[in-house]
């Protein structure tokens, strides 16, 4: 087997001390091979979140090992790091800087990096999200929600990562605006050949994105199960079926 | 005699219901013009935010800031004018005929008092009881909405509780009183999918065994398709299409049919989803 792009071994989280310590994470393990698309589902509580955030390392105090391209991610993270990794945050609203423009907020890890031919930068990943260059020069709350979750993804995009972590990236939207994200994040995988871990309690954004599907409850990962598996209801575990039995049916138009 | 006076008087009579609020260049319409009536029965109202669904909700319950310019050609509770009804009489309404339950029980119940001191308030200003009715009633209700130690969650505070028990004590503050008509805003898009389900159960319990009838707002269409008798599609402040639940696969408006479009199947899979396209003229008002 090849390489995988992004490895995490036995990892675990615990927050406080002592008696009030809580287990977040609990030695969980997964790989995500390059180009491909690993879904996260469980309800809140469950430490989808809290693995999203020891992986890019907000949350510093971690047991075990993520790994990426089969090297130990560097303690605390580093400039190189944070080239292959970056993070979507769910809610758009509170994630972009509200007195900055667009093009301050996407112009900052340029000027981080260093990397040259800035504008131009900026005027081709707006584009790439779906967005009018023009858009530069707004401010956020002259964005609607799913313009400004595009402009998320874009200014994850500018550092050209190998790896994206989606942590419920269209929950705050509306379905209708759900599509038309959800469609980017999906060319754009297949265009750069990304690697992406989404987390959702969405059943159905997380069958619509992603290849395999992980089940967490109680920070563990009680089942990994291939979409396939996932939309057949071949679930092994009595959790993951109360999940889908939970998610109603779609209705079909015919 | 009594149940066919019931059941032909409608419940609530909405005719033309408006809402604008004053802005920059005039009013700006936030609804243009609703119509439907309700009666013992669940209704569900969906849209994308914006469409104007929960202002529909709240000016039912004259909840809107003050201004807000809100007119109609009717606007009934069981032939009870609620336009022109006055401050007073509207408290009673409140709370007492209309309920209203929101959707984040963290936000909406009050922080500093224990679930049974809030749950009790609501009875006592609306029924008019002793205090230790009061308390009977309350354990009763907290019963009913299947909390399984109601003496113990009566002293817990609202932070004590988890969303789903939150929601469940919501609904009991706010059935208590026996209100004819409820009005849920999205009272479970706060929840954990698995919790919903159980929410929406008791919910149905309570407003089925009180014969009140039901508002439910909601941006999810499965959900409300799955729970209501009848739906309203809202855009632009107007509503697109009206149709019984069960009839949703089989929309006709091009907005409804788009917005079931839009959601990721479960059950097979799609290379890629098809986003609506607004289409200008639904805008428009259609003419009288």
């Amino acid at each position: 087997m090849t390489t995988p792009s992004l490895e995490i071994v036995n990892l675990s989280v615990s927050f406080g001390h002592g008696r009030a310590s809580v287990q977040a994470v609990d030695k969980a393990s997964f790989r995500v091979a390059r180009g491909e698309a690993f879904g996260i589902i469980g309800e809140s509580g469950s430490g989808k979140s809290t693995i999203l955030r020891a992986i890019t390392g907000l949350h510093d105090g971690y047991d075990g090992e993520v790994m990426i391209n089969g090297k130990p991610a560097p303690r605390p993270r580093n400039r190189d790091f944070f080239k292959t990794v970056q993070m979507v945050f769910q809610d758009p609203y509170s994630s972009l800087h509200p007195r900055r423009m667009i093009r301050a907020t996407l112009m900052e890890p340029l000027e981080i990096y260093r990397l040259d031919r800035r504008e131009a930068r900026i005027a081709q990943v707006l584009v790439d999200v779906g967005l009018a260059p023009e858009f530069a020069y707004r401010y956020p709350h002259q964005l609607s929600g799913g313009q400004r979750q595009r402009v998320a993804v874009a200014r994850a995009l500018l550092l050209e990562p190998e790896i994206l972590l989606l942590d419920e990236p269209t929950s705050a939207l509306d379905v209708s605006v759900q599509a038309g994200v959800l469609n980017v994040l999906n060319a754009l995988r297949r265009a750069r050949g990304l690697s992406y871990v989404m987390v959702s309690h969405d059943l159905r954004v997380v069958a619509h994105m992603c290849s395999r599907i992980a089940v967490m409850t109680q920070g563990n990962i009680v089942e990994e199960l291939t979409v396939e598996d996932l939309r057949a209801q071949r679930a092994t575990q009595p959790y993951t079926r109360t999940l889908i039995a939970a998610s109603p049916a779609a209705v079909t138009a015919d | 005699m009594y149940w066919t006076l019931e059941m032909t008087d409608p419940l609530l009579e909405v005719r033309n219901l408006r809402v604008a609020y004053p802005s920059a260049h005039g009013y700006s319409d936030a609804l243009r013009g609703i119509s439907f009536t309700l009666g013992r029965e669940k209704l569900g109202i969906v849209g994308e935010s914006g469409s104007g669904k929960s202002t529909a909700g709240r000016a039912i319950m004259r909840l809107l800031p003050p201004k807000a310019r809100v007119t109609a050609d009717a606007l009934r509770l069981s032939g009870f004018d609620l336009l022109g009804a006055s401050e007073r009489q509207m408290r009673d309404i409140r709370g007492g005929r209309i309920a209203m339950i929101l959707q984040d029980p963290r936000y909406a119940l009050n922080p500093l008092k224990t679930v049974g001191a809030q749950i009790m308030e609501s009875y006592r200003i609306h029924i008019k009881g002793s205090r230790a009715e009061a308390r009977d009633r309350m354990l009763a209700m907290l019963e009913d909405v299947r909390i399984r130690d109601p003496r113990r969650v009566t002293g817990l505070y609202p932070h004590e509780l988890s969303g789903g028990m939150g929601q469940r004590v919501m609904i009991a503050m706010m059935l208590i009183p026996s209100p004819e008509l409820v009005i849920a805003d999205e009272p479970t898009s706060a929840l954990d999918v698995t919790v919903r389900g159980q929410i929406l159960d008791v919910l149905n319990e309570r407003v089925e065994a009180q014969g009140a009838g039901l508002i439910l707002i909601s941006h999810d269409l499965p959900l409300v398709s799955d729970f209501c008798d009848r739906v309203l599609v809202m855009y632009g402040g107007q509503i697109m299409e009206e149709l019984a639940a069960h009839d949703l696969s089989q929309a006709s408006h091009p907005y409804t049919i788009a917005l079931n479009a839009s959601l990721p199947p479960l059950d097979h899979a799609v290379d890629e989803l098809i986003v609506p396209e607004y289409d200008p003229s639904w805008m428009t008002e259609a003419p009288k």
